[in-house]
């Protein structure tokens, strides 16, 4: 890593820690307990925070596996590759912290609602992608397979998030566009997101940096084997 | 008060997962520096 990379990544791990520090008074201080699901709805900020991330991540590798496809530059892989693998660790985290929000407002950890459904298929599709690339026989036969994976997965990803409002569900609808929240509700989300987002960013940026590294080590065991 | 255990339990789980991701890079990214470092070293070796 070089001394850009370096102070970028510091860059992006002090603003993040602002962002998480700001957003963790909100949501346990600033913000009201909610009059009906009491104290159990502070997950709420953090499990939306956390779903959105995992969208825009699976947005990301959609983008990036077509520009892959396109000008086949390994560059665009491994962003593709690395912003699947932030989202399969914030999905995982949006399907833990759902049940754990259910069980209390619900009364059962799972059921098998649209929403829900939808979610472990959207995080199963992408640990699809993961099984196929680590199991490719070539690193380009992956990786051209990956992003293929990474195109057709994200048709998942409007409908998980479309679901509520077509269907009857249990799962609340998207309330924060219909105006379903107080201005401090909103504030406390919006810097949660913010948060998420520059996590995400760091992560990525991270991944991508480990992959290039895998890519230099790659090239000088062939430098050394000549 | 009433369920403050699931509330805890939602994000010390969400802080060990992320915490844990954080970790696991950041201990590969040695590894693979100290890869790096010895390929380049016994490459450059019969060069001298």
């Amino acid at each position: 890593m070089n001394d850009k990379h370096v102070l970028r990544s510091n860059v992006l791990s002090g603003l993040g820690l602002v962002l998480m520090i700001a957003a963790l008074y909100m949501v346990f201080i600033y913000v009201p307990t909610e009059k009906h699901t009491g104290v159990v709805q502070r997950i709420f900020y953090f499990h939306v925070s956390i779903a959105w991330v995992s969208f825009l991540a699976f947005f990301i590798t959609f983008i990036f596996s077509i520009l892959y496809l396109w000008k086949r530059t390994m560059r665009w892989d491994a962003i593709a590759h690395a912003s699947a693998e932030a989202g399969i660790i914030f999905t995982t985290l949006v399907l833990i912290t759902g049940p754990i929000w259910a069980k209390p407002v619900w009364g059962v950890w799972w059921t098998w609602d649209a929403r829900l459904t939808t979610s472990l298929v959207l995080w199963l599709i992408y640990i699809a992608y993961l099984l196929v690339r680590a199991y490719a026989t070539e690193p380009a036969r992956g990786a051209r397979f990956g992003a293929v994976i990474g195109i057709v997965g994200f048709i998942d990803v409007p409908i998980v998030f479309l679901v509520v409002n077509l269907w009857r569900t249990q799962h609340p609808t998207t309330i924060i566009f219909e105006g379903g929240l107080t201005t401090s509700m909103l504030l406390a989300l919006l810097v949660s997101i913010a948060a998420f987002t520059t996590l995400y960013v760091l992560l990525v940026f991270q991944s991508a940096c480990l992959k290039s590294m895998e890519a230099d080590i790659k090239y000088l065991r062939s430098v050394q084997a000549e | 008060m009433e369920n403050m255990g699931y509330l805890f339990a939602a994000y010390t789980i969400i802080w060990a997962v992320v915490f844990g991701y954080v970790v696991f890079m950041q201990r590969k990214q040695r590894r693979l520096q100290r890869n790096i470092d010895l390929l380049r070293e016994s490459i450059d070796k019969p060069k001298k």
